[in-house]
């Protein structure tokens, strides 16, 4: 498959007030490659929970953004803890956030499942101590 | 309804986004979790939080929501309004509680979007 575009975010993990850059671009390219809004709304929300996600939990992330004539692709691959019990951290509600999290709003327990809904394909792997790998389609027809 | 009824009838202060108090609201929602709030709000919602921080202003960009209403008489921080005002977001404040300031809100005919 063709690919119209691509682009590689860095993420760096701890500064919760820097969050969101990398969706912030990416739903303007998506703007002005033209792409549906309603399509846009939902690569939006899996991507800013993604980088929410690397930024709360992980070191760091490189967030690999695709946009191919059928589907928009985003790969998150970071380095951090990991996720112990995957299933459980889909489950809407559960989160290991801190309690400072928590205060700020976040550790809603419902980022993974978030971009679970907003996606067509979502792939997660986990290595305890290592990092996580997520793979996002979403089509764009 | 148009922001700047509800901004009127409730009584409240403007800390960005006084020249968008033009826009139809058409519904709300009222939570303190981001998450939350990214998976429920609908296009057009007036959001109620007491959270006030600058992310709840790339929250408000991504749902497109019509503007955000800090409760409780807290103050949004400095780089929340730099944020807001740059991404085109009224910042509301009101010194009733989440509870109340939805329960005008529904009086005034407000509902679930």
């Amino acid at each position: 498959m063709d690919k119209a575009f691509s682009q590689i975010y860095k993420i760096q993990g701890g500064n919760i007030y820097n969050a969101g850059k990398a969706s912030t671009e990416i739903k303007s390219i998506l703007k002005q490659l033209g792409i549906n809004s309603f399509i846009i709304r939902r690569v939006a929300i899996a991507a800013y929970e993604a980088e929410m996600n690397v930024v709360m939990y992980a070191k760091h992330a490189t967030m690999t953004f695709e946009v191919t004539p059928k589907q928009i692709n985003i790969i998150v691959e970071d380095e951090g803890p990991g996720i112990a019990d995957v299933s459980l951290a889909m489950q809407e509600g559960y989160s290991t956030a801190t309690p400072e999290m928590r205060e700020m709003g976040f550790g809603a327990g419902m980022g993974l499942p978030n971009i679970k809904r907003n996606s067509d394909s979502f792939k997660i792997e986990s290595v305890v101590g290592k990092g996580i790998k997520l793979e996002i389609k979403i089509n764009i027809n | 309804m148009k922001l700047k009824e509800i901004v009127k009838k409730l009584k409240l202060s403007v800390r960005c986004g006084e020249n968008n108090l033009d826009r139809d609201v058409t519904g709300g929602c009222a939570s303190d979790m981001l998450s939350n709030v990214i998976a429920y709000s609908k296009k057009g919602d007036v959001w109620t939080t007491i959270q006030i921080h600058a992310n709840i202003v790339a929250v408000a960009v991504l749902k497109e929501l019509a503007a955000i209403i800090i409760v409780q008489g807290r103050e949004p921080a400095d780089d929340t309004i730099q944020k807001a005002k740059e991404e085109n977001i009224p910042l509301l404040v009101s010194k009733l509680s989440a509870y109340e300031v939805v329960g005008k809100m529904y009086e005034l005919g407000v509902g679930r979007n």
